[in-house]
Formats: structure tokens, C-alpha cells, sequence
């Protein structure tokens, strides 16, 4: 299932599988999806998230805490395919939880869990070549990010190599909530769009990081063809209870997008 | 395990990769700034002018090269081998660290970088660069895990009068794993700005290879001093192995010398249970952690396993990845040596020489305590004495009841 941008802005959720529970994960990415988010990306927890700010360090340890497992969290995917078939599934992970799971293995569960796509935190282009030949035999996509500091020449690779899209972190800095969005992002995302522009209908480009409002999400919209929104979920998920949180979030999500319709009527 | 994401094999070997380990596994806002700072230190490496600021201060600051010390009274004692001791223990700020400080200290001057950061475990690395920083005129943050920040409290205070800024790591476990991840995050968000410091012969490329070469002179005086006293190359060498910058530096020179057994020593802690030790190579497996492919302690699913090891310098999950390929390759042999047997090699050659190495190096006394009795008293062992124990008496008095 290709990953599909319905909507303008599109937005990619992210989640922490298993925090507080991956019953409760399920419920809160459905309730996401319904709410128009068109990618949900299942952030695997691991014990040292090097790229994440406090609120997913948080997530990641009561997730593990309760005992969560990547097997779990291609069960998820495979429960959440089975319940809205045309979503858009990225199995969002650090690389050691799928080099001990076994590439090979982690591809092949990950395709049948029916996930379109697959993104690890600290795995760049250089490294991937196993990676993404695992990934193809079975057709995931491989997403990468694109960091402001990468010079041309590896954002060149970056979407030679990406399939799905391209996260583009919108400044340098792990992830977390933030005021304003860094004018690194619009630069970032014009140069990126000087090599997929050549691609098959233009590969997409989301932002993230730091992307917690719908003015935020508006302002992407100028420049980009999608919002990831991450730590500002996790935190909401984190302030709610358990049986609260699904619709808290679908709010949440129905929020970013109102004030960008009525800017652009 | 298969050699993942790896070369198919260890012919197809490129810089940054040691055998099938090494590499950069790292966030993609790091890779400008990793491959800025590979493309300055190959120029600073080639520049004379550089090598001879380094130079000057290794050996009017810093007070290289460090003796070859004929620890005799300990070797008779154990009726064996004759042992050496390589005193990096006398350095200034009391360990190798210094070596490597100054070095990088230099580069990020050369770089224009005003701000370092640094993490340390035990605080040898924390105060050698916060030294080197004070020398150098650069501000200074050091990372350090609470629990370390408790158990070494005399080095979290010298690095405040050097002039550092301390920051306690209040994630995971505490310890040097957690202040590495806090220092890599401090860098991704300041990474245009900021010079990371890495103290050890870990993460990604091309940390390993230069704080391996910044160390290289262990070895190197080793080697003349011995062949000038004993007109001979040692039976082995043992070191110390936490991430491996001390022992990769004494290993380096006499990797081609292959009749000299090559040891490095980890923490065995106080069990062999996954947590109560850190000897990566007796239930390690191959992973990536802190942007480097090599031996890591974890659990099935690929979560990074807690460690123990009294000693602070030698509590980490990983080992630097020129280590596993020498594991691998069978060049270099890793033993390991408990936290019991280390405070016993403090007490033991305190005693016999008057010298109170640090608690990381205790391991590697052990092993010669240990290895030196079954073996002919024509042969020769040569002790990598990386630090001073100063910084441990608060341990040492607990746990030996002083």
C-alpha cells in the first residue's frame, strides 16, 4: 500500500507503541486516523533514544517498562492494517532492535504485518545498503531524514534512496515541542525538492520536529506537502488517562488542521 | 549474528571500519559535522605545526613520556614474570585521558569551535578536558551520570575549579552510557557550534581511529622503553578495556609484533548475570550503540543492557569496535576480572610498590597478579597503569573498611 498525502496539509502521527499500554496505543492511533491524520508512525521504544528530547524519553521507558517488544509492535501494525485498510503504517525504530530481531526476519514480519514503510532513527544512506535491499525484497519503504546541516550532496542521496517520503527535521535538536518553526525548515525542504522533483510525481516531504499547533502545521503547509507531529501527542498521551487519551488526541488532531482551512479559503 | 548493513567482509574494509565493525550510525544531523571534523583531523594529522603544538604540550604540560617502571618488589613477591608498570597514572589530571584532551582540545581550537562538550564515567575525561579547555580558552560542559557524579564526588568538584560546567544525567541507568546519550543530544542540537569531545575510542567514525591515534604514544614508549631496559619485546601486554582507549593505545604499536599477547582486561563486576557485570565479550553480542557497530550488552529484543562495575571507567555497555575485531581476529585475548579481585590488586600493589592505581586499572593489575605466577621467570609483562586512584578513596575506604 503506497503512503498517500488525502489531504493538504498531510499529517503523520507519531506514537510510542506501548506507552502507557498497546491496547491503549491501538485505540489512540485509531482514533488519530479518524480524526485525518494519514500516517501513523509506531515508534518502537528503546532503552537509549539518542535523537529524543524528554517527553519520548519518558514514553519509551513506560512502554519498556511494561514489557514491549518490536514483535509487539508489528502485531499492532498488523491489528491496525486489519482495521483501516487505506491508512498509512511506518514502523518508526532505532536500528539495534531490528539488527537483533534480524533484518531479514524484521522485513519480512513487517511486510506481513501489512506497514507501507520504515524508519530508523540512526541509520544513515552510507550504511543502509542491507538495509534497504531487505527492504525492497519486500516493498517497504525505506524513509529517511534530512537534517538542515546535510549538504546537497547527501540530500541528494537521501532521495535517491527514500521511498513513502522524506522527514525533513525542521532544525537541528532532538525532538520536542517548540515556539516557533526555525526558518531551517523552508530552506531545507526547497533544496530537497530540487532532487525529488525528478521522481515519479514528486516524492513527498514532511516536516517534523517540534510541529506541537496547528499554526505550526499551517505554516508547513506553505512549503511542504505534510506535518509530523510527535512529542506534542506523546505529551498529551502522557497528561491523559488511558481511557481518555483516543479522543483527546482525535481533538488534538482535528485542531491542527482548522485554522489552515480557513487560511486557505 | 550476520554482519548486517556491514561489508560482506572484512577485506572490504574502508576508514572507519574495523573489520566488519565501526561505521556511523547516527542521527543524519551529525553526519556534517562528523565529516567536517574526519576532514580536519586528516589535515591536522599530515600538519607538522600541529603535531608540534601537541607535541610541546604532551610533554611540558601534560609530562610525556611516562616511565617504564620495573615493579620489583611485586614481581618478586609473585614469583613469576617480571612486571612493568607503564605509568600513565603520573600524567597531569592522573590518567591517559590527558593524551587525548589536548589533542581533540587543539582540533576544535583549529576548527574555531568556542564551545566543548564531554561526557566521562569515572571523571578522568571530564577533568583532562576540562584542563585542556582552561589551557585552550574554550567553554566547557561535561555530562556525567548521577550515580557516577556520587561515586567519584572529588572529580565532579575539580572539574567545577577548572572552570567546567558540570551536568548530572538523571536517565537510565546514570552512568556513562547515559551521560554519552545526553552529550550526543547536546550535540545534535548545538552540533554547529559545539565540539564533541569524546573520551573514548568509541561511537562513530571517526572517533575511534583518532583518540586510538591521540593514545598511540602509550605504546610507542612502551615499546622503546622495554627494548632499552630488557633489549626485548614483553611476552604481553595487559590494559584495562572500558570503551578501550587506554589499552587500544598500548596494543597499537605491538599489533604487528605477533609474539606479544596482546590483553585487555574487562569488568567482570559482581556476577555473570546480564547487569551485574560489563565484559562485553562474555555475553555480548554484535549492535550498534552510540553510533558505532560493535560487542554490546543487551537483552533479546536489542534493548541496551544495564552494567555494574565498582569501577566507573569500565561500567559501559559497549567496547570500541577496533577491540571486537581484534577479539574476533584472535590478535588480542579479554578476560575478565571481578570487582572483588580489583580492590584486592588496589591493596596489593599499594603494599608492595607504593603506588594506588585507579579501580579501572586495579583490573588490569589483577590480571597480571593472576597471570604472572604461571609464568617463567625470564618473561616479561607489561601493565598499562592508565590512572591513579586518588579520585577512588571514597570507594576504596568503604569498601576495604580503611
Amino acid at each position: 500500500m503506497p503512503i498517500r498525502f488525502e489531504h493538504k496539509p498531510g499529517l503523520v502521527v507519531y506514537l510510542t507503541a506501548g506507552d502507557p499500554s498497546l491496547e491503549a496505543t491501538r485505540a489512540i492511533a485509531l482514533a488519530a486516523l479518524d480524526a485525518g491524520a494519514d500516517v501513523i508512525e509506531l515508534g518502537v521504544p528503546f532503552s537509549d533514544p539518542v535523537a529524543d528530547g524528554p517527553v519520548i524519553q519518558r514514553a519509551s521507558e513506560r512502554a519498556l517498562a511494561r514489557g514491549t517488544r518490536l514483535k509487539d509492535v508489528l502485531t499492532l501494525a498488523k491489528e491496525l492494517r486489519a482495521a483501516r485498510p487505506s491508512a498509512g503504517l511506518v514502523i518508526f525504530s532505532y536500528l539495534n532492535p531490528m539488527l537483533r530481531y534480524g533484518l531479514s526476519k524484521f522485513a519480512d514480519d513487517a511486510a506481513a504485518a501489512g506497514a507501507d514503510g520504515v524508519l530508523a532513527t540512526d541509520l544513515i544512506v552510507e550504511e543502509a545498503r542491507e538495509y534497504l535491499a531487505e527492504l525492497a525484497r519486500v516493498g517497504l519503504a525505506p524513509i529517511f531524514l534530512a537534517a538542515p546541516t546535510s549538504p546537497d550532496e547527501r540530500l541528494e542521496a537521501i532521495a535517491k534512496h527514500s521511498r513513502g517520503f522524506i522527514y525533513a527535521i525542521s532544525r537541528t535538536g532532538i525532538t520536542g515541542k517548540q515556539q516557533s518553526l526555525a526558518a531551517d525548515a523552508a530552506e531545507l525542504v526547497a533544496r530537497i525538492r530540487r532532487w525529488t522533483n525528478s521522481i515519479d510525481g514528486g516524492l513527498p516531504v514532511a516536516v517534523g520536529f517540534g510541529i506541537s499547533n496547528a499554526q505550526h502545521v499551517a505554516q508547513v503547509a506553505e512549503f511542504a506537502d505534510a506535518a509530523v507531529v510527535g512529542s506534542a501527542i506523546v505529551e498529551l498521551v502522557e497528561r491523559s488517562k488511558a481511557e481518555d487519551a483516543p479522543g483527546a488526541v482525535a481533538r488534538f488532531i482535528e485542531g491542527l488542521r482548522l485554522p489552515h482551512a480557513a487560511l486557505t479559503r | 549474528m550476520a554482519s548486517i548493513l556491514l561489508p560482506a567482509s572484512p577485506s572490504q574494509s574502508r576508514p572507519g571500519r574495523f573489520g566488519v565493525y565501526g561505521g556511523r550510525y547516527v542521527p543524519e544531523t551529525l553526519m556534517a559535522a562528523l565529516m567536517e571534523l574526519e576532514r580536519e583531523y586528516e589535515i591536522a594529522k599530515r600538519d607538522a605545526a600541529f603535531q608540534a603544538e601537541l607535541n610541546a604540550l604532551l610533554t611540558d604540560y601534560a609530562g610525556r613520556p611516562t616511565p617504564l617502571y620495573f615493579a620489583r618488589r611485586l614481581t618478586e613477591s609473585l614469583g613469576g614474570a617480571k612486571i612493568y608498570l607503564k605509568r600513565e597514572d603520573l600524567l597531569h589530571t592522573g590518567a591517559h585521558k590527558i593524551n587525548n584532551s589536548l589533542g581533540q582540545g587543539l582540533l576544535a581550537k583549529r576548527m574555531g569551535k568556542k564551545r566543548v562538550i564531554a561526557e566521562t564515567g569515572a571523571g578522568q575525561h571530564g577533568v583532562a578536558t576540562a584542563s585542556a579547555c582552561a589551557l585552550l580558552g574554550l567553554e566547557c560542559v561535561i555530562y556525567m551520570g548521577d550515580v557516577d557524579m556520587e561515586r567519584q564526588e572529588l572529580n565532579v568538584k575539580r572539574m567545577r575549579l577548572l572552570g567546567a560546567e558540570v551536568r548530572g544525567v538523571s536517565c537510565g541507568s546514570k552512568t556513562l552510557k547515559d551521560a554519552i546519550s545526553e552529550a550526543m543530544r547536546d550535540w545534535v542540537t548545538n552540533v554547529r557550534t559545539t565540539y564533541y569531545l569524546l573520551g573514548s575510542a568509541l561511537g562513530a567514525h571517526p572517533y575511534p581511529t583518532m583518540v586510538r591515534d591521540f593514545h598511540r604514544c602509550i605504546g610507542r614508549e612502551m615499546k622503546a622503553q622495554i627494548l632499552k631496559k630488557e633489549g626485548r619485546l614483553p611476552n604481553a601486554v595487559v590494559a584495562c578495556v572500558g570503551g578501550g582507549s587506554n589499552a587500544i593505545g598500548a596494543f597499537y604499536e605491538f599489533i604487528p609484533e605477533r609474539q606479544v599477547r596482546l590483553i585487555g582486561v574487562e569488568a567482570g563486576g559482581h556476577g555473570t548475570t546480564l547487569g551485574e557485570h560489563a565484559a562485553r565479550f562474555q555475553g555480548g553480542a554484535p549492535g550498534v550503540l552510540h553510533g558505532t557497530y560493535s560487542y554490546v550488552l543487551q537483552d533479546d529484543d536489542g534493548q541496551i543492557a544495564l552494567t555494574h562495575s565498582v569501577s566507573a571507567g569500565l561500567d559501559y555497555a559497549s567496547i570500541g569496535p577496533e577491540h571486537a575485531m581484534l577479539h574476533d581476529t584472535g590478535r588480542a585475548e579479554y578476560v575478565s576480572r571481578t570487582d572483588e579481585e580489583a580492590l584486592d590488586a588496589v591493596r596489593v600493589l599499594a603494599r608492595a610498590e607504593g603506588i594506588l592505581p585507579a579501580l579501572e586499572s586495579a583490573h588490569a593489575v589483577a590480571e597480571a597478579i593472576r597471570m604472572a605466577p604461571r609464568m617463567a621467570a625470564n618473561e616479561i609483562l607489561v601493565v598499562n597503569l592508565s590512572g591513579r586512584g586518588d579520585k577512588d578513596m571514597g570507594i576504596i575506604s568503604r569498601e576495604l573498611k580503611l
